[in-house]
């Protein structure tokens, strides 16, 4: 099968990879996928006073697609608050990098990441805006 | 020249280039000045003539496995082969019993000829290899029934290169009246065949996986005690009726002399090419994680599957873009299954996910092996920088006890 430039750009040169503390409360942690069938990605995003996504980082196990998947989505969701990145879709990812129909998972794999690094961050935030307001 | 030809082909499991020898032996049998004429022409010299070199082929591809050459039926390939043998042999003794045995790791041109005898109503057990990939043979004869007529268990497997004890398994077939196939598509030229030694009935053969064309290949059928097969494809009433359609001369002239030089060959160069491989897995193995899927003893010399855990397969091959290999990950294929074999022997899905295939053959050379180290080594270490499974083995989290969330 042959990559398209951008899916092999990312692959080459992945942007944010790394990790974050995931106990800060800026940061939500978002880990899906299962080593079984073949990828695992790790988001991390955090968020500034203003509730915007100010820094995010990825982890990802899984193939070139999964990992270049992942890289972009890091860079689309910078400057954009979370229901802005709570709406980016699957078919956005598919399109930047021109995945074929049998990569499609990859990018459903992507919006997922963000989704549940978006809950594990409200949850927290949650807890915390409640602690405050029983304390 | 260099010895180091980029890229590197390391999947001479997959298909192996035709020897130099071989294309000038196949070259001369296409045009009017050579010998083109029609094997079955039976008026003319140049009917007699490519009869000689199709007898002359048959002879080496004869001698290779210990038969004559009466029992060597051409095919299209292995493919072919086993598809004749299985379904040839199992209708024609419909009546004796509908029951066939083979094994999970079998090459899928005898899994899917099973799957349709299912279809028509014959009844299959698919044994498991241990976990090495070998056969117990203990568990065949606990399988085997009254009406078991086929055995099918291929000599050399595709992926991990392990040999089955092919001799003791027709020993027991041969003692319980059962028609013993073998799927030897990997071994000529790799590990010794002999078919009388071995009590075989039927065996199937290819040429492009020993420096011969592509597209050719042929089936012994045992002749005494005679073994006898419903013909799958119907004609003029070529190789006694088993098979028709005209001989291809040059492909047949490609497969004789590529099975010559095999087993003129073999002993040299298996000593050669398992030289390389030790030297490929010695480059390979201090590293963390790594772990080699089936036996290590019981296997042909050219070939090392290998998993390195924490990295995908697929991701794995695309940094090593100059290094032609394949992959057990189900990403390099359209289902999303990793290997069938790896998970035959019990290897975990992630294990299966992680390996790579390297198989080396008669024009590897040192240069391309220590390149191919040093490229491995370095792409296992960018991924692993990349993989959230390698932070967690490292931070000592057991992920076997985490929840994924599978989709
Ligand atoms: C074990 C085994 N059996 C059968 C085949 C099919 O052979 P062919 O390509 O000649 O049809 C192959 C090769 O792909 C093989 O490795």
């Amino acid at each position: 099968m042959a990559y398209s430039d951008k899916v092999i750009d990312h692959y080459e040169n992945p942007r944010n990879v790394g990790k974050m503390d995931a106990n800060d409360s800026n940061v939500g942690t978002g880990m899906v996928g299962a080593p079984a069938c073949g990828d695992v990605m790790r988001l991390q995003i955090k968020i500034n006073d203003d509730g915007v996504i100010e820094d995010a980082k990825f982890k990802t196990y899984g193939c070139g697609s999964a990992i270049a998947s992942s890289s972009l989505v890091t860079e689309m969701v910078k400057g954009k608050t979370l229901d802005e990145a709570a709406a980016i879709k699957n078919m956005e990812i598919v399109e930047e990098l021109a995945l074929p129909p049998v990569k499609i998972h990859c990018s459903v794999l992507a919006e997922d990441a963000i989704a549940a690094a978006i809950a594990d961050l409200r949850e927290k935030r949650g807890e915390e805006s409640s602690a405050e307001s029983a304390a | 020249m260099s010895n180091l030809n980029i890229p590197v082909y390391l999947d001479y499991s997959a298909t192996t280039p035709v020897d130099e020898r071989v294309a000038k032996a196949m070259a001369d049998c296409l045009t009017l000045q050579g010998n083109f004429g029609n094997p079955a022409s039976r008026s003319h010299v140049f009917g007699w003539k490519a009869e000689d070199a199709v007898t002359e082929a048959r002879k080496n591809v004869a001698n290779l496995i210990g038969s004559s050459p009466k029992e060597v039926i051409w095919t299209s390939g292995a493919t072919e082969s086993n598809n004749l043998a299985i379904k040839g042999a199992a209708h024609f003794n419909e009546r004796k019993g509908k029951h066939i045995i083979t094994l999970k790791t079998e090459h899928k041109a005898v899994l899917d000829t099973c799957r349709q005898l299912e279809r028509e109503g014959f009844e299959v057990t698919y044994l498991d290899p241990q976990d090495n990939g070998l056969l117990d043979i203990n568990a065949l004869a606990a399988a085997i029934r009254e009406d078991t007529t086929v055995v099918s268990i291929m000599h050399v497997n595709n992926e991990i290169g392990v040999i089955q004890d092919v001799a003791a398994i027709g020993a027991l077939t041969r003692s319980k009246g059962i028609i013993f196939h073998v799927d030897a598509a990997q071994s000529p030229g790799k590990v010794a065949i002999n078919v009388d030694e071995m009590n075989i009935d039927l065996l199937s053969l290819c040429a492009h996986k020993a420096y011969g064309p592509k597209g050719i290949g042929a089936l012994y059928v045992r002749r005494k005690p005679r073994i006898r097969i419903e013909a799958q494809i119907h004609g003029g009433g070529h190789e006694r009726g088993m098979r028709s359609g005209t001989l291809p001369t040059h492909q047949i002239v490609g497969m004789g002399e590529a099975f010559r030089l095999a087993h003129e060959e073999m002993a040299e160069e298996c000593a050669r090419i398992e030289a390389l491989r030790d030297r490929l897995y010695d480059g390979l193995k201090d590293m963390e994680e790594v772990y080699v899927n089936g036996d290590l003893e019981q296997r042909i010399p050219g070939n090392l599957n290998i998993s390195f855990n924490y990295v995908e397969g697929e991701s794995l091959m695309m940094s090593l873009k100059d290094i032609a290999v394949s992959s057990g990950s189900a990403c390099t294929s359209d289902s999303l299954e990793p290997s069938y074999v790896l998970r035959a022997l019990g290897r975990n899905d992630e294990l299966a996910h992680s390996s790579l295939r390297f198989t080396l053959g008669r024009f590897t050379t040192e240069e391309e092996v220590d390149f191919t180290i040093a490229e491995v080594r370095k792409a296992v270490e960018k991924l692993r920088d990349l993989s959230p499974l390698w932070d967690m083995y490292k931070d000592g989290v057991d992920l076997d006890t985490v929840q994924w969330a599978a989709h």
